[in-house]
């Protein structure tokens, strides 16, 4: 292996937001959109969490400022959103270690649905939209992911061993 | 190396990172939101992201093929029966077209007007939707090097779907007539009353706003597109017209439409060139009796 430990790292976190972003934008029948999760602020909040030396508010920004790209919203939007959300999980990032597994999934919950409450505000504020209650229920559905996919990204960083 | 005890005194602290970070992205937005400076990153950007998007689309096509591989050969026979009996029936018509093409146009010439030249059209692949909430848009296989230009009308084989936003060279973001920022100037094929229909985010809906009481609108009307603003050309379906709920507290009527266009089940759209002729109505109102040929409508 020519890669060092610091690059490969650096490989394996982007190659996790790649496949996020990926997962994000991949088409999908009308009727499952409220049922998506919102993958790209998982797996930002996984790497705040674990790895706060690395990953932290300019990482968010920059993968907010892609998402923006990717789905044609006004540029900043998502950043914003995913850059609070970044500075959050490095405020709880200690405690939320702690935390039992459930306890972390609703703390992912409040984190989620903050970064679309921003989302929301903002594209009411530019243009007005309506509010459907389905808007949320991709905050929930990112709860419920949250156990299965902390166990992943963890087997992840433990086999590359990203530290 | 990076978690030595000094790293943290030789970089800017969380908070300050975040506040940076955060005047960065409304600084963004504002600017995004009032001018266009940004749209060549945009661009830039989004020729750099194009791999993914392609990408993305892969499982999707891949279920469509494999679908096709297993379909049986009484499905197969079954569609193509269908398509034959189709394929008559649209012959029959197009006979008729042609007829009415010619009549058209020669009493368009009469009348002294540009004879009415077949808008050209082109047909494009819809690459990826939108998952974005509310924003009602497709992507499309079609770029700035097909010719495409902002603000070009897309439609398909039953009506106007929305305009072309955002043009990149191989590909084009398009916003549906759902979008809640889209309007479209259309008029009621029954009378030829002018109106706005506007986009609510909805993928079966749109609105008709800034009606008020009595106005002469009907559930099933159908509205078409008035050619006025210049962005659509005239007479494409937009949408047909499925409640009118008249409140009295409220200024105007709250009127839902249902568009025309299958907007959530196209596999490929038509882009049109459109050709400039004069606003022509298909009906004079309060001409009882007067119907052009292919116009009939239920009540």
């Amino acid at each position: 292996m020519s890669l060092n430990q610091n690059n490969r790292s650096r490989l394996v976190i982007a190659l996790t937001f790649l496949a996020a972003l990926f997962l994000s934008i991949l088409p999908g029948p009308e009727s499952a959109r409220p049922f998506r999760p919102d993958w790209v602020t998982l797996v930002l909040i996984y790497w705040c969490m674990a790895t706060p030396q690395r990953v932290g508010v300019g990482v968010g920004w920059t993968v907010g400022l892609i998402l923006d790209v990717l789905y044609g919203s006004l540029l900043g939007q998502q950043a914003l959103a995913e850059t609070l959300v970044a500075f959050l999980t490095l405020k709880l990032h200690l405690r939320m270690r702690m935390f039992p597994r459930w306890q972390q999934a609703v703390t992912v919950l409040v984190l989620v649905a903050i970064s679309h409450l921003v989302v929301l505000w903002i594209s009411d504020l530019v243009a007005h939209t309506p509010v459907h209650w389905s808007y949320w229920t991709s905050s929930i559905v990112s709860m419920l992911i949250w156990p299965w996919l902390f166990i992943i990204l963890r087997d992840v960083r433990r086999r590359a061993r990203v530290s | 190396m990076l978690s030595s005890p000094g790293w943290s005194l030789r970089t800017p602290s969380v908070l300050t990172r975040f506040v940076i970070f955060t005047a960065l992205s409304l600084a963004l937005m504002v600017v995004d939101h009032r001018g266009q400076q940004l749209a060549r990153a945009r661009a830039a950007l989004s020729v750099v992201f194009y791999p993914m998007e392609i990408a993305a689309t892969i499982p999707a096509r891949v279920g469509v093929s494999l679908a096709g591989m297993f379909s049986g050969k009484q499905a197969l026979r079954e569609k193509y029966d269908r398509l034959a009996a189709k394929q008559v029936l649209l012959e029959a018509r197009l006979q008729r077209y042609d007829a009415l093409r010619a009549q058209n146009t020669h009493l368009r010439k009469l009348l002294g007007s540009a004879a009415l030249v077949a808008d050209r059209a082109v047909v494009a692949r819809i690459l990826q939707v939108n998952e974005e909430p509310f924003t009602r848009e497709i992507i499309i296989a079609r770029g700035s090097r097909d010719g495409v230009r902002d603000g070009q009308p897309v439609i398909d084989n039953h009506g106007i779907m929305g305009q072309v936003t955002e043009v990149d060279p191989e590909q084009s973001r398009v916003t549906l007539i759902t979008n809640p920022g889209h309007a479209i100037p259309v008029e009621d094929v029954r009378n030829g009353l002018r109106t706005i229909v506007f986009g609510t985010g909805a993928e079966d809906r749109v609105a008709v706003r800034y009606l008020t009481a009595p106005v002469d609108i009907k559930v099933g009307d159908l509205l078409v597109s008035s050619g006025i603003g210049g962005t659509f050309p005239f007479g494409y379906p937009v949408a047909r017209v499925t409640s009118i709920v008249n409140d009295p507290n409220e200024p105007f009527l709250d009127i839902h439409a249902r568009p025309i266009a299958h907007l959530e089940y196209n596999k490929e759209v038509l882009l049109i060139w459109p050709v400039k002729t004069p606003r022509w109505p298909l009906r004079r109102p309060s001409t009882d009796g007067l119907q052009l040929p292919g116009t009939s409508h239920g009540h």
